[in-house]
């Protein structure tokens, strides 16, 4: 009862909870496609592009995937053997075991009539596919706590899923374990089954079992006598041979059931098999209603992206289906840490202490972000720099397991977060190639003002810019700023210029202007000039230095040896940070 | 056999995979062995703006990463043999930096003592390879093709860190563009830069800086562009393109990879050379074949 109970209402919860998600694909929004497209046009798109990918020959392509790729996971294989053997253990394991040991009223019984839980081969299998899943949660706990698998990070959603499963797996094994030595439970098969009455055939019955099937009985204790096992043997061919076999096929729980022999009816009396009984059945109900909420969602999450994926594409595809594969893209994530491991840039973390760098960590933000959408400053600006501090390799996208489009993922949600809240100061670094190489995918109306309002931002606090009528005593000169040009053994330098302005003259960009000094503010060689006098506002608030090249040019043909190029780095460099800094 | 571990950087795998391409099949003709080392990351030339020890960290781990295997380094992408010609520098010479850098690469277990040589696919072509022993490859020639060549900044200067050729006078492409009997004209602003950095940040004058250049080259009657570079090519290819659009203006003026130019006279099959895949359409070119 209690447990029909628990069954049904977990199967609902489970039920509910999967509608739900998938329901949120179609609701959720993420970057900048998914706006202004309402649900019902998603969902239309949506049936329209399943029905017609299914009845083109895009058919090839999705059944090539669900083999390859989904059923056999070929893109965890070309990326680790170990991580492979693990991911296709668990997940076969428990696949097999859900579908003949979980399920087996409707499943297994209808298709073997032979077909009992404590006989061979289905004995022997649900204990081989037991242990394959153990040994996945083996691997999996050593890779993330030993092992220490560089860039993979561990969060609590890891931490859950790992657990339920080993709880389901290590309650199912002490199970059956205790079961083989218990008493109690020999009895009532006998009860059920046997149809003995007769105190010394029971006796025999009982005394086979102690030898061979491996039951503590209070009663009996061995060596026996072999007639009286030859008589249990034959009593035992007749009530029970047709559903047992040696408890030794169950290996898992027979090793068990070897280690608690000793204590085998102390804890027979304490009826401790049936507290393994409700553990082991409520942490799968517990389990299977938590699915849908929990990271084991993506079950259903990644082969929906990995089959998806490989028939759509930003160019083609509608709009309203980019907005929803986008949303439901979020959930395919399994935090495995493949696309970090690979990132092009995640060495940055040595150095900046942001964590939304990584991209898998990304993906962990940008999950609780599109379901609630609330932000502080301090969560935007991390999460703009991590999500700018990218070079769109696309090596992301190439490895992910779960054939997620991280490179469209981030296109798109990159754009909502630099247009909104404050400037981002890697907007004028050549990270912003990507985004010039796609300006025309982009709103003509947002494009620049990200550029625009970094430049302000730092404009805006260095005075002197917008004042060019102010006097400035030059003494004492700022020995302050002139300290802080010292990332570099090779700024000193800008004290050997003596103005002869050959950097502004070779200069390609200000050649460009008729009237350069209203496009750029200070010139080259004005720029070394305040530097030297200490000026801070001169040096780094020109429009020059985001509209260097860097193309050396200046610096190649200074007679004086001055690094003018590197001198600039560097002065941008302070710009951000003197301009930027919380 | 020569060995090098081959550095893509960023934009070769997602954008230009043609380059990587015809450069693999290229170097796979001459005998240069080349080894590809997964854990590279980003060369840091996107960070200078914004953080100089980062560059230099992001530089540093891949020489260490080479170092480790015993291997000097071969670039495509001229900005980033720029970025880590850069950094090589400065860890061999800048001691307190070096040691920063290094006790930050600790937490991976890394640490670069100086002991590799950056190189460009150029440099290797022209001085490793020598100009003598690619002409033995060369089974064809073209015959009457006029090339701009288009140097790159971050291969000639700073002269003194790169020490890739004359800044003022280099020769190095030139000679190797000649090598395929095409030749290669003077035109004034060979040296200048494509405008690719400032791409994403002030498109206007990136553009303005791409589009005199294509003037020049087509006014000095270059048929095609030729370029070493990822950034380079993909500002004269997908932007020359983009500005057909944006500007209404149409150069006419296609840019081909070297390696691309150098495949088709030895032979090499065009398809392998992802002749193809540039954005605008360079299969002309086989016809000044001879």
């Amino acid at each position: 009862m209690f447990y029909d109970v628990s069954l049904y209402i977990s199967l609902s919860i489970f039920g509910l909870g999967l509608i739900y998600k998938i329901s949120t694909w179609f609701v959720r929004s993420i970057g900048i496609n998914s706006n202004d497209i309402n649900t019902s046009t998603r969902v239309l798109a949506a049936i329209k592009g399943v029905f017609g990918s299914i009845l083109s020959a895009k058919i090839f392509t999705l059944i090539r995937v669900f083999i390859v790729d989904v059923l056999f996971q070929a893109r965890i294989l070309k990326e680790d053997y170990l991580r492979w053997v693990m991911h296709m253990f668990i997940f076969w394991g428990f696949m097999l075991l859900l579908l003949m040991h979980a399920m087996d009223s409707i499943i297994t019984e209808p298709l073997f009539s032979e077909y009992a839980s404590t006989l061979n081969p289905f004995m022997f299998l649900r204990d081989l596919f037991g242990l394959l899943v153990i040994i996945g949660i083996g691997i999996a706990i050593c890779r993330r706590f030993i092992l220490k698998v560089p860039r993979l990070n561990t969060n609590a959603m890891d931490h859950y899923a790992i657990i339920i499963l080993a709880i389901i797996m290590l309650s199912g094994v002490f199970l059956e374990g205790l079961k083989i030595t218990s008493f109690t439970k020999y009895q009532e098969m006998v009860e059920e089954y046997a149809g003995i009455d007769d105190e010394d055939e029971l006796r025999a019955l009982e005394s086979l079992w102690v030898a061979k099937f491996d039951v503590v009985s209070p009663n009996v204790k061995g060596p026996f006598d072999e007639e009286i096992l030859e008589q249990g043997k034959e009593l035992h061919e007749m009530g029970c041979a047709s559903c047992h076999s040696l408890p030794i096929w169950a290996f898992t729980g027979y090793a068990v059931a070897k280690i608690t022999k000793p204590f085998a009816l102390g804890l027979d009396r304490a009826n401790i098999h049936n507290l393994f009984w409700y553990i082991h059945f409520l942490a799968c109900f517990f389990g299977l209603a938590y699915l849908p909420f929990s990271k084991m969602f993506h079950i259903f999450a990644s082969p929906v992206s990995l089959l998806v994926n490989s028939v759509a594409d930003r160019g083609r595809s509608a709009p309203a289906n980019i907005a929803t594969i986008q949303v439901m893209e979020l959930d395919a994530c399994t935090h495995c840490g493949t696309c970090s491991l690979r990132c092009s840039v995640a060495v940055a973390l040595n150095k900046i202490d942001n964590i939304n760098i990584l991209p898998s960590e990304k993906m962990v933000f940008l999950k609780a972000y599109a379901s609630k959408k609330d932000l502080d400053d301090e969560g935007l600006k991390a999460i703009q720099e991590g999500i700018y501090l990218c070079t769109n390799c696309d090596r992301c996208t190439v490895v992910c397991p779960s054939g997620i489009n991280l490179r469209d993922l981030w296109f798109s949600v990159r754009e909502e977060f630099i247009r909104e809240g404050p400037s981002v100061p890697l907007v004028l670094s050549p990270f912003s190639f990507y985004r010039g190489l796609n300006r025309q995918d982009l709103d003509p109306d947002y494009y620049k003002k990200p550029l625009d309002e970094a430049q302000r931002v730092i404009a805006e606090k260095c005075e002197l810019m917008n004042k060019p009528d102010k006097v400035v005593p030059l003494t004492p000169i700022n020995k302050e700023f002139k300290n802080r040009i010292d990332i570099s053994s090779q700024s000193n330098t800008y004290s050997y210029c003596f103005s002869c302005e050959n950097c502004t003259t070779v200069c390609p960009v200000v050649e460009n202007y008729e009237n350069p000094q209203d496009a750029l503010g200070l010139l080259p060689h004005q720029i070394m000039r305040s530097v030297g006098l200490g000026l801070t506002d001169l040096s780094i608030g020109s429009n020059m230095l985001w509209n260097c090249l860097t193309c050396y040019q200046c610096q190649e043909h200074c007679p004086q040896g001055v690094k003018v190029t590197d001198i600039f780095y560097e002065l941008k460099n302070l710009a951000i940070n003197e301009t930027h800094a919380a | 056999m020569m060995k090098f571990a081959l550095f893509l950087g960023c934009n070769i795998p997602a954008r230009v995979q043609q380059y990587d391409m015809s450069a693999r099949a290229v170097l796979d003709m001459l005998n240069v062995d080349l080894v590809d080392i997964r854990e590279f990351n980003c060369c840091g030339y996107p960070m200078r703006n914004s953080d100089f020890e980062a560059f230099v960290l992001f530089s540093a781990r891949n020489l260490a990463l080479a170092e480790r295997k015993g291997l000097d380094m071969v670039t495509l992408c001229k900005c980033c043999f720029g970025s880590l010609k850069k950094a090589d520098h400065l860890m061999k010479e800048d001691t307190s930096l070096r040691d920063k850098i290094n006790s930050l690469l600790a937490k991976e277990g890394l640490s670069y003592g100086g002991s590799i040589e950056v190189k460009h696919f150029l440099s290797v072509l022209h001085k490793d390879i020598g100009i003598s022993a690619l002409k033995e490859k060369i089974t064809g020639g073209f015959k009457d093709l006029k090339i701009a060549t288009h140097y790159g900044c971050h291969a000639l200067r700073p002269s003194d860190i790169t020490q890739f050729d004359n800044p003022t006078a280099p020769v190095l492409f030139d000679q190797l563009v000649e090598v395929t009997g095409a030749k290669s004209i003077d035109w004034p602003l060979k040296l200048e830069c494509c405008g690719a950095p400032l791409l994403g940040i002030n498109d206007d004058l990136s553009m303005d800086l791409t589009q005199k250049k294509m003037v020049d080259g087509k006014q000095s009657g270059a048929d095609y562009l030729c370029v070493a570079c990822p950034y380079c090519q993909l500002q004269f290819d997908t932007v020359q393109d983009m500005m057909i659009s944006i500007r209404g203006t149409d150069h006419k003026l296609p840019s081909i990879l070297f390696p691309q130019l150098l495949g088709l006279v030895m032979g090499i099959e065009g398809k392998a050379l992802g002749i193809d895949m540039n954005q605008i359409d360079i299969s002309g070119i086989e016809a000044f074949l001879s």
